[in-house]
């Protein structure tokens, strides 16, 4: 223990009383309208501009508008897992409790996002490669990441004791994540049919500006959407789990 | 040693060996996880016979052949080092034209062609609006910069 908490703690001290049930209940209560005022503003700014404002591509046409949903969809789906997976270490262990409730309301979210980019990528597929599915590297280790979205929430389900529950699902979250950079990479690593990465790429991106704005603000308005939902649901679980307790007793009356 | 201690031994542990657990798997599979074969390794017999397989390459430059009657197409694919002659039979992807990745799906008959049963195309990393598509080939082909907004082709 630190014997002056007073300076360098401060992000200690705040993730500290973030744990604290009542304190995080009310915190997430104030950001939650600002959050999702700011999803759905850029979600519109962006979907106006993939759909209206920017140009057809030189050889798909206006398919490529497809992208600016598929491609932040598929962010959302990694990003998300990572985050489910920190917070699964912290909960393993630290036993922060809140870490648990954070990992695993988050995992319906993440199927969700998997499941748009997997629909949008057999919608564009279809016209552009001439098939809704192939096995190639990519498509199939992305849709294994639904499948561990699903098996994550169904063993979070099927376990009655919440301890255990936490323990085996955080364990879960943990192994899977091998499967992370496998989906980043498979299409440098093998022969496949998705293409290669445009925006992630060291060198200079290789699409045009008036192209790539929508795709990154689209980017942000996915991001804000996560952080509004995961709120909302951790709220909800918080007070399922802490039905018993003074404060969610006050709160309801 | 402490109990928390203990449990980041415990993930770390497991972290590793499932780690570990994969690298070895994806290095067995190897090349069982390639889409696709390149026309090369066709010609050097590295793929099996009579087995249905993926080959992607390039189309060659003016060697589309269409049947007039029907939906028959004949094309050379390439990787650059070796050719192979495709046919094929059915509508072809709205990416498909001549210097295009693709990938054809098929068999390899007595003759050394490929007869396609289904042909696939892929698509690069690139996005951009045809006007900056046509400038970019006019600088290519040694013009001079073209006016954004004038759409005249030669």
């Amino acid at each position: 223990m630190n014997t002056s908490p007073s300076r360098q703690n401060v992000f200690l001290r705040f993730f500290r009383r973030l744990a604290s049930p009542k304190y995080f209940y009310d915190f997430a209560g104030v950001w939650i309208p600002w959050l999702g005022t700011l999803a759905l503003l850029l979600f519109l700014i962006a979907l106006y501009g993939g759909l209206l404002i920017t140009p057809p591509d030189y050889q798909q046409g206006d398919s490529v508008r497809i992208m600016y949903v598929h491609v932040p969809s598929a962010w959302m789906s990694l990003f998300i897992y990572v985050f489910m997976f920190f917070n699964a270490i912290i909960s393993l262990i630290w036993r922060i409790k809140l870490s648990d409730i954070m990992a695993n309301v988050s995992a319906p979210i993440g199927a969700a996002f998997t499941f748009l980019a997997l629909f949008t990528g057999a919608m564009w597929g279809k016209p552009m490669w001439g098939a809704y599915w192939v096995w190639d590297a990519r498509l199939t280790s992305e849709a294994i990441l639904l499948f561990l979205y699903a098996g994550i929430i169904a063993l979070n389900f099927a376990i009655e004791d919440r301890q255990t529950a936490a323990k085996a699902t955080a364990i879960l979250i943990i192994v899977g994540v091998v499967n992370i950079p496998i989906i980043h990479y498979s299409v440098e690593w093998w022969n496949t049919l998705h293409q290669g990465p445009t925006i992630t790429k060291l060198d200079k991106p290789s699409i045009t500006m008036d192209m790539l704005w929508p795709l990154l603000v689209m980017t942000l308005a996915f991001k804000f959407y996560f952080f509004t939902n995961l709120l909302m649901r951790a709220r909800l679980e918080l007070i399922r789990r802490e039905k018993q307790s003074q404060w969610v007793n006050e709160l309801l009356r | 040693m402490k109990p928390r201690q203990q449990r980041m031994w415990f993930v770390a542990i497991i972290f590793s060996g499932i780690a570990l657990a994969t690298v070895l798997v994806l290095l067995s599979l190897g090349e069982n996880m390639m889409y696709f074969y390149s026309p090369s390794q066709i010609s050097k017999g590295e793929v099996p016979r009579d087995a249905v397989i993926r080959v992607g390459g390039l189309v060659v430059n003016d060697s589309v052949v269409h049947d007039d009657k029907n939906l028959g197409v004949r094309f050379k694919l390439t990787d650059t080092a070796n050719t192979i002659t495709v046919y094929y039979h059915g509508i072809l992807p709205d990416l498909f034209r001549e210097g295009q990745g693709i990938v054809a799906i098929g068999e390899i008959d007595a003759a050394g062609q490929m007869k396609a049963n289904e042909v696939l195309a892929k698509h690069d990393e690139n996005y951009m609006p045809p006007e900056v598509a046509d400038a970019l080939k006019t600088a290519a082909e040694g013009g001079s910069m073209p006016i954004p907004d004038s759409h005249t082709h030669k």
